[in-house]
């Protein structure tokens, strides 16, 4: 008698991947809108025409009033007032300045000091006409060429920051998501990161601070944006980085703002989201090899073992 | 009292009291099998290698898992998925092992289904099986609860909702098996005993049924002849290995029995490392929010068959038709009036029903996950009544099959 098993395991294989292809890959197409990456191109946003100049740059951010909201700690600039009565006077704390040439596109920044509310993709939100003013105002020049000006705050941001390449992924996360995203495996809290506390006084007290951040943050977005500990997990990382380029294209109406962080510190981003969420990958990976490794070697001793005792059965 | 003499070795020793010589025979050396056989007959040892991976990996994360609303989320995914040592290594094993056991089951069940093991004295058998089918189901369930994340919360709204009857409205008996109005505390705490006792013990319980329903019938084989198994054995006694139609359990079976086992850890092992992501639904990392339905709202692969065969009706003649899924699958020997029990490739019009069968149920699957809108709640429908209808066919059509 001819045997059929190539046939029976080809018809198992059969009907396993086809269950397999219907109800992962196909169910998740349908169910999942799809958003293409745009390559953190940010095409919407005017090109930066002018070569900015970093020195009459720094005399702009000074005389513009930057540092009546941001902090620019490597300037020697310190946070006009703390997290807490920063976000009750503008939503959110306002980002500390020192790396934002490294970590956000220049596009972006231009468009962000020019015009808040539609680089941030929150003009639906903030309608000028309505007279919803976004918290940061805009930059309206200083009597020169605005784009120029623009183009040399730029220059100065660039300038002050570290190197692209320092960009680490908790300074990405903490600077462009952190300040409304808490991240509680990492201990990451909007206002900080919550450790080290000797009195339970101080851990109470800092506590307290965050419920009273969050609770500016809430009025002001809507609802508390989410911990983003698993984030990794029950999303994935095209969805994160789709999200992450513009909110808009997954959830139309979002407050969630476009960010406008290089692809770069995108994948930085995502990486501080898998050192939460997915810590152990690298070990799965090592450990998967040598299972790997381990199991086929076993399965070989299995096939010879069942060759030499079937020898005396046929 | 039975006389004793004294031990000449630590094996007799053992025999004198525990004759553990005879038990070797009976459950190994002279456990008989068919030679006609093929690699499908193996899923029995695969399963017990799984479930054997399911109890091991379940008891270390038992050591780590808080069975409280507050805790569980972050016992499974901070505790064990970051600060354990390996913790992340069993839970991954444990979830992808959950899903896997169920497509082993359902291979077994269909191999059963195609060369008729459910006839002719081996019903029991065929019902212990499905009584584990079962218990396995309540143990997936009640384990998808435990991580309390979202898919955790909802599918056991969804699940415990169905207790109510539908135009019964016996909301008394759902807030019972709750413990509360909604699943909170009480049902998970309930839900955890479940999963980590009961069902387990139930499940070690019907394995030795499963297994002692085996003995008088003894295994089928691929043609459903009726061997002579105390002729045969002789033969194979007697020294006659090749010309007997069986072969003993263990070391024969045996190594046939690995061999599959190795194959099947390859690709287990490839599916915890490389391609788990089917057996651990994003969603559930999530945690439960019960002010947030989540946008779809599916049971795991293994069930949307079943699921599928209540969504399209309204919600009496769903439940109804439903329960009907639920349990049909148990009277399969009484259903199947046919006196052959053979192969279903020799049977005539059951051959057609066998794979009719097959292709619905992986029909209801697919639709079950999809949203219910459009075409896919259409084929949906259809695919329900044909697989009711099938059901009933079955009597009618296996009567008119004539004797072999």
């Amino acid at each position: 008698m001819k045997n059929k098993e190539p046939l029976i395991l080809a018809v198992v294989i059969f009907f396993s991947l086809v269950t397999y292809y219907l109800v992962e890959p196909y169910a998740h197409h349908v169910m999942h809108k799809h958003v293409d990456s745009e390559n953190f191109t940010y095409a919407d946003l005017p090109e930066i025409t002018k070569t900015g100049n970093a020195v009459n740059g720094k005399e702009l951010v000074m005389n513009a009033g930057c540092a009546g909201c941001h902090s620019i700690e490597t300037a020697g600039m310190p946070a006009p007032m703390d997290s807490v009565m920063a976000a009750q006077s503008y939503g959110v704390n306002p980002p500390d300045l020192s790396n934002a040439g490294a970590i956000y596109d220049a596009k972006f920044l231009a468009e962000l000091i020019k015009n808040p509310a539609h680089a941030l993709k929150v003009e639906h939100k903030f309608d000028e006409a309505k007279a919803q003013m976004h918290p940061m105002v805009p930059f309206y020049g200083m009597g020169g060429d605005i784009d120029q000006e623009i183009a040399d705050m730029v220059a100065y941001l660039q300038s002050i920051a570290v190197s692209p390449a320092d960009v680490t992924p908790k300074m990405a996360f903490e600077n462009a998501c952190g300040r409304c995203h808490a991240v509680g495996y990492e201990k990451w809290t909007q206002i900080g990161t919550k450790s080290g506390f000797k009195d339970k006084k101080d851990e109470l007290a800092f506590d307290i601070k965050v419920l009273e951040y969050q609770d500016s943050l809430k009025s002001y977005m809507g609802k508390l944006p989410p911990d983003l500990s698993m984030y990794i997990r029950s999303r994935n990382e095209q969805f994160i980085s789709t999200l992450i380029e513009n909110p808009q294209n997954h959830l139309a109406g979002t407050a969630m703002p476009r960010v406008g962080v290089t692809a770069d510190s995108a994948a930085k981003v995502i990486e501080y989201m898998k050192d939460a969420g997915d810590t152990k990958r690298h070990e799965r990976a090592e450990v998967g090899k040598n299972v790997m490794i381990y199991i086929v070697i076993f399965a070989i001793f299995a096939l010879l073992w069942k060759k030499q005792v079937w020898k005396d059965l046929h | 009292m039975a006389h004793f003499t004294k031990a000449t070795s630590v094996k007799d020793w053992l025999n004198q009291r525990l004759a553990i010589e005879k038990v070797e025979k009976v459950m190994a050396s002279e456990y008989w099998i068919p030679k006609n056989i093929n690699f499908l007959w193996a899923m029995g040892m695969v399963l017990v290698i799984t479930f054997a991976l399911l109890v091991v990996s379940g008891i270390f994360l038992l050591m780590y898992y808080v069975p409280t609303v507050d805790e569980a989320f972050n016992s499974v995914n901070y505790t064990i998925m970051r600060e354990v040592d390996f913790g992340w290594l069993w839970r991954h094993v444990h979830g992808v092992a959950a899903s896997v056991v169920f497509l082993v089951i359902y291979i077994h069940m269909f191999t059963g289904i195609y060369y008729g093991s459910y006839k002719k004295g081996r019903e029991m058998i065929w019902i212990s099986g499905m009584l584990l089918f079962i218990a396995f189901s309540t143990e997936a369930f009640s384990g998808y609860m435990l991580p309390w994340g979202q898919m955790s919360y909802w599918a056991g709204m969804v699940i415990t909702n169905l207790f109510s009857g539908g135009s019964l409205h016996a909301d008394g008996l759902v807030e019972w098996i709750r413990g509360d109005y909604v699943p909170a505390q009480a049902f998970l705490g309930r839900f955890f005993m479940l999963h980590v006792l009961l069902v387990p013990l139930a499940i070690m319980g019907l394995i030795g049924l499963h297994f002692a329903a085996l003995r008088i019938p003894h295994v089928n084989n691929q043609d459903g002849e009726e061997i002579d198994f105390d002729a045969e054995s002789k033969k194979y006694l007697d020294g006659d290995k090749v010309g007997s139609k069986v072969m003993r359990f263990a070391n024969d079976f045996m190594s046939k029995d690995m061999m599959v086992v190795g194959i099947f850890l390859i690709f287990f092992f490839y599916l915890t490392f490389y391609n788990y992501g089917f057996a651990m639904d994003p969603v559930n990392f999530d945690p439960a929010d019960g002010l947030k339905t989540p946008a779809h709202i599916y049971p795991e692969w293994y069930f949307l068959w079943s699921y599928e065969i209540l969504r399209p009706f309204n919600i009496d003649l769903g439940l109804a038709l439903f329960g009907f899924a639920q349990v049909i699958f148990v009277f399969l020997p009484f259903l199947d009036r046919s006196p052959n029990s053979v192969p279903a490739s020799r049977r005539g019009a059951f051959k057609y029903w066998f794979w009719g069968m097959l292709i619905v149920m992986i029909v209801l699957t697919a639709m079950g996950k999809l949203p219910p809108e459009g075409i896919y709640s259409t084929i949906g429908l259809y695919a329900a009544i044909i697989f009711i209808a099938m059901w009933v066919a079955l009597p009618i059509i296996t009567s008119l099959e004539k004797k072999l």
